[in-house]
């Protein structure tokens, strides 16, 4: 396969960026996206010029490190995956590719197709655990919890904190990202004395870092790699509401 | 060097017990008076982060990824060991204890292993309090599954993504104390050495990645929890950073490193397709639950797999290890399927893969209930290959997947430098020659959560700890061998790129020192390595400054490390003339081809010692042995028919 990649290049985090155009040839449509990336920044190393600098990790599509823009759409063009687990066989040989990082206040670029996502663990610090020290807990069995609700929690948990949602999102929004945690956590057990807390200061604390509001696109689903359901975001705001009425005078 | 285990006295069952009345413990008031220094934020850096904090000590802890929730820990696929003996089925301490010394072929220590089957069911509880969702059965108590190795379920699970979840766990813990400011947390930070003062652990120092720029860190005790260096073959299925960095570092400054040539090499993963490939995907050894492993029976049969009619294939697992079948341990299942593949029998375009097929399972389950149990492995399958697994079987080949060697601990989990700890696939501690799978998950909580808390305290309250700072000299010169470094990198300006020397070394490593060893070829990779890491230092080409975030400068560092380890790796599996685990000597074997240990004389750990000075190359290694003693089991063939 032959391509040709248009790709956000950005010195650093004060820098102006740009798009610059490279061809992709001998690429095979079994090889990851990241690994045509591989392939075009050896050749640009050995012509001298920086290679691009990407995010990524685990390349298995769990540990969220990597995630750029493909043509306009948060990991591409594939549903429910990760840049990393995207293959070039779902292009066309001789196709353009535009490709460029996660852009949300939130998330303000490093370099080229890194961005900062320092916000999500902020977010999570405000309220995102069960506070229980290690050594203080029960034997597991004497927390039965009804296998749906398990179930849901677990839907809820597999959220890899990658930022596509934000990405996506008009608003820059990370309502999906914090509802997910918000509901896994409501909806155990062992989530219920934090529970109204956890819902004011988290949401708090997105405000704070700059994401924006739900307004009902669900663009962030669309993109989502793990499939988040938005119903979540409903879920966060009943919690959110509830609390702020319970506890009008809750730290936030 | 003295190697002192420290292995309490007393009976197997109570070591543990008496030990921890017996260690000096610091009072509330003070623990907030120590510094302690954690590197790595994966299971057992991470839960051991979040325990101190919880006590009380104040704590830094550093981590390449951009945030702590994407150590490699959170790849673990399958599940968690625990002898919770919740099904009934005859699980207990001491048969988690004995599986997995017999699973590691009888070179681990015992008490170690007793005390992580000890605490093994104390994580499940602690996981489960944080919230973490295991799989449940419709009575809402947890649900388990078999493993390899043992013929008990004792496999805690959440779906493919249980060590998703349990770091998950452990970083919300983690998060919980960095904002309650008891943990100072350094993402995008890397280590690039330690610092001693008067002979103990007292710092390291570390580079941003962001912006370059070099920093010390002062402590009064040092963790490094840095997981393992399967990299060193380049395709793993460790994540692209794994890196041996910090342990080499640590083994330069004078920490011995255990038993660097066991690895574990995993029977399921994706075989290679193509030489662009950058890493190997696993697919969990739960799949072995339900999936059978086959070849065709005759040589170079080209037929679809639907279309080999059963007598026509070999399902050697069943076949070879009747009682466990297709659960054989990690080791056994790989050198069987690749001798599947030598013998002319494997599958897929390259000969090198097995299948891996759901149909009978399917026929007896549904397709519904093998979706539930496995559906995120099978999709990665599809996504990965193009080929749908609940139509035709996947097609498997082992791949390095873990490495059980590391720096050498005594049971307090310190290292030979004094206030140097090592947890979870770091040290070398509890997984012998083979780890069990599930057992990773379990000793890197194990050790952060419930035995580093313990043993740090009483190296606290019972050393003379000075204040040092970083202004103290050995930080500066440790800072500047590292800047002198980062500059010979880049100023070699040669013609090859970072990428190009790591296969290069990876294809040595697993041609020489991979699945089967043997004398000769071992001799070779001595030879080999020596020369491309002379190649490496002049012709390396990097681009850009130190000042920026230059992704080939990080990667150079880590590769010329492994450019060094890789040697000690090859010395220490041609110097073990046995076969044991994953360590395969083709000159040690039986005659229907099963590993040959030679209790008389390497019942031990191999313990290495660099010699020459830490900023330069090996002068060379030195052998020291820690005799295993087995005072509980006997050592016996290994047998799994």
């Amino acid at each position: 396969m032959k391509l040709k990649l248009h790709v956000w290049r950005q010195k650093d985090k004060a820098a102006k960026g740009r798009m610059v155009t490279y061809n992709a040839d001998n690429i095979s449509p079994n090889m990851s996206f990241l690994e045509m990336l591989d392939v075009v920044n050896e050749g640009l190393i050995t012509t001298g010029e920086d290679p691009i600098a990407f995010a990524h990790d685990c390349r298995e599509g769990i540990c969220g490190s990597c995630g750029v823009m493909v043509n306009g759409v948060a990991h591409g063009p594939q549903d429910a995956t990760t840049t990393c687990q995207l293959h070039m066989r779902s292009f066309q040989d001789g196709e353009e590719l535009y490709i460029e990082p996660w852009r949300a206040k939130g998330f303000p670029v490093l370099r080229d197709l890194i961005v900062d996502r320092s916000a999500f663990d902020r977010i999570i610090q405000a309220g995102g655990f069960v506070s229980v020290n290690t050594g203080s807990a029960q034997d597991a069995n004497a927390i039965p919890i009804r296998k749906s609700d398990a179930d849901e929690a677990f839907n809820a948990a597999a959220c890899i904190g990658c930022g596509a949602c934000v990405a996506a999102c008009k608003n820059a929004s990370a309502m999906l990202f914090v509802s997910a945690k918000v509901a896994q956590l409501s909806l155990l057990p062992q989530g219920q004395p934090e529970r109204q807390d956890r819902a004011l200061n988290m949401v708090s604390a997105m405000q704070n870092e700059g994401f924006g509001n739900c307004t009902n696109q669900y663009e962030c689903e669309a993109v989502c790699p793990k499939q988040i359901s938005t119903d979540y975001i409903a879920r966060l705001n009943r919690e959110f509401i509830k609390a702020a009425l319970t506890y009008p005078d809750a730290k936030k | 060097m003295k190697l002192d285990a420290k292995i309490p006295a007393g009976p197997l069952e109570s070591k543990w017990e008496n030990h921890k009345f017996d260690l000096k413990l610091v009072s509330p008031a003070n623990k907030r008076k120590f510094e302690i220094i954690v590197v790595g934020s994966g299971l057992a850096g991470g839960s051991a982060a979040a325990t101190l904090a919880e006590l009380g000590y104040n704590v830094k802890c550093f981590c390449f990824q951009d945030s702590p929730r994407r150590a490699h820990s959170i790849a673990a696929q399958g599940g968690i060991n625990a002898a919770k003996n919740y099904r009934g089925d005859g699980d207990s301490i001491h048969r988690l204890f004995y599986d997995t010394i017999k699973g590691g072929d009888f070179r681990s220590r015992e008490a170690n292993v007793h005390r992580l089957a000890e605490v093994s069911g104390h994580i499940i509880d602690q996981c489960v309090a944080q919230g973490v969702p295991f799989a449940r059965e419709y009575g809402g108590l947890l649900d388990n599954r078999s493993f390899g190795g043992a013929q008990v379920s004792r496999t805690f699970y959440a779906r493919g993504q249980t060590g998703q979840q349990l770091l998950l766990g452990a970083y919300s813990a983690l998060s919980r104390q960095i904002g309650a400011g008891q943990v100072q947390m350094f993402p995008k930070t890397e280590m690039l050495d330690l610092v001693l003062v008067d002979g103990k652990a007292r710092g390291i120092v570390v580079r941003d990645l962001v912006t370059g720029a070099m920093e010390s860190h002062a402590a009064d005790a040092v963790i490094l929890a840095t997981g393992g260096y399967g990299n060193v073959f380049y395709l793993s299925t460790n994540a692209k950073g794994s890196n041996v960095t910090a342990t080499y570092r640590a083994y330069k400054r004078g920490a011995a490193f255990g038993n660097p040539c066991f690895t574990q090499i995993h029977p399921t993963c994706i075989p290679v397709k193509g030489d662009y490939q950058s890493k190997l995907t696993l697919m969990s050894e739960s799949l072995r639950n339900d999936g059978r492993v086959w070849v065709p029976k005759s040589k170079g049969d080209k037929r679809a797999p639907a279309d080999i009619p059963d007598s026509e294939r070999d399902y050697f697992l069943e076949r070879k290890y009747p009682s466990f079948g297709n659960l054989a341990p990690r080791d056994i299942a790989s050198r069987s399927a690749k001798e599947a593949c030598d013998a002319g029998q494997g599958v897929g375009e390259s000969g090198f893969g097995v299948y891996l097929d759901f149909a009978d399972s399917i026929s007896r389950l549904g397709e519904d209930q093998i979706r539930a149990r496995y559906g995120n492995l099978f999709d990665m399958y599809e996504r990965i290959t193009d080929e749908n697994p609940y139509k035709m079987p996947m097609r498997i080949y082992p791949a390095v997947h873990y490495t059980m060697g590391g720096l050498w601990v005594d049971y307090n989990l310190m290292s030979t430098i004094p206030g140097l700890h090592v947890l979870g696939e770091a040290n070398f501690s509890d997984h012998g020659a083979n780890r069990l799978g599930a057992s990773a998950l379990m000793q890197g909580l194990a050790d952060g959560y419930f035995v580093i808390p313990y043993t740090i305290a009483n190296y606290l309250a019972s050393s003379k700890l000075e204040k040092v700072t970083t202004s103290h000299e050995s930080f500066k010169a440790a800072e500047d061998s590292c800047r002198k470094r980062v500059g010979q990198l880049l100023s070699i300006k040669g013609s090859r790129t970072v990428d190009s020397f790591h296969r290069e070394l990876g294809k040595i490593m697993w041609d020489k020192c991979g699945m089967a060893r043997d004398r000769a070829g071992l001799q070779e990779a001595l030879k080999a390595i020596p020369k491309l890491r002379e190649e490496f230092w002049q012709d390396l080409k990097i681009l850009g400054t130190n000042e920026e975030i230059n992704q080939s400068l990080e990667k150079a560092g880590r590769v010329a490390d492994f450019l060094e380890f890789g040697e000690l790796m090859c010395l220490d599996a041609l110097t073990r003339e046995e076969s044991c685990g994953g360590h395969f000597r083709t000159e040690h074997q039986t005659p229907d081809g099963e590993a040959l240990r030679n209790d008389e004389n390497f019942c031990h750990v191999a313990v290495w010692e660099h010699e020459g000075d830490a900023t330069g190359p090996a002068k060379g290694h030195k052998r020291h042995q820690e005799e295993l003693v087995y005072e509980h089991v006997k050592l016996a063939t290994r047998s799994y028919k």
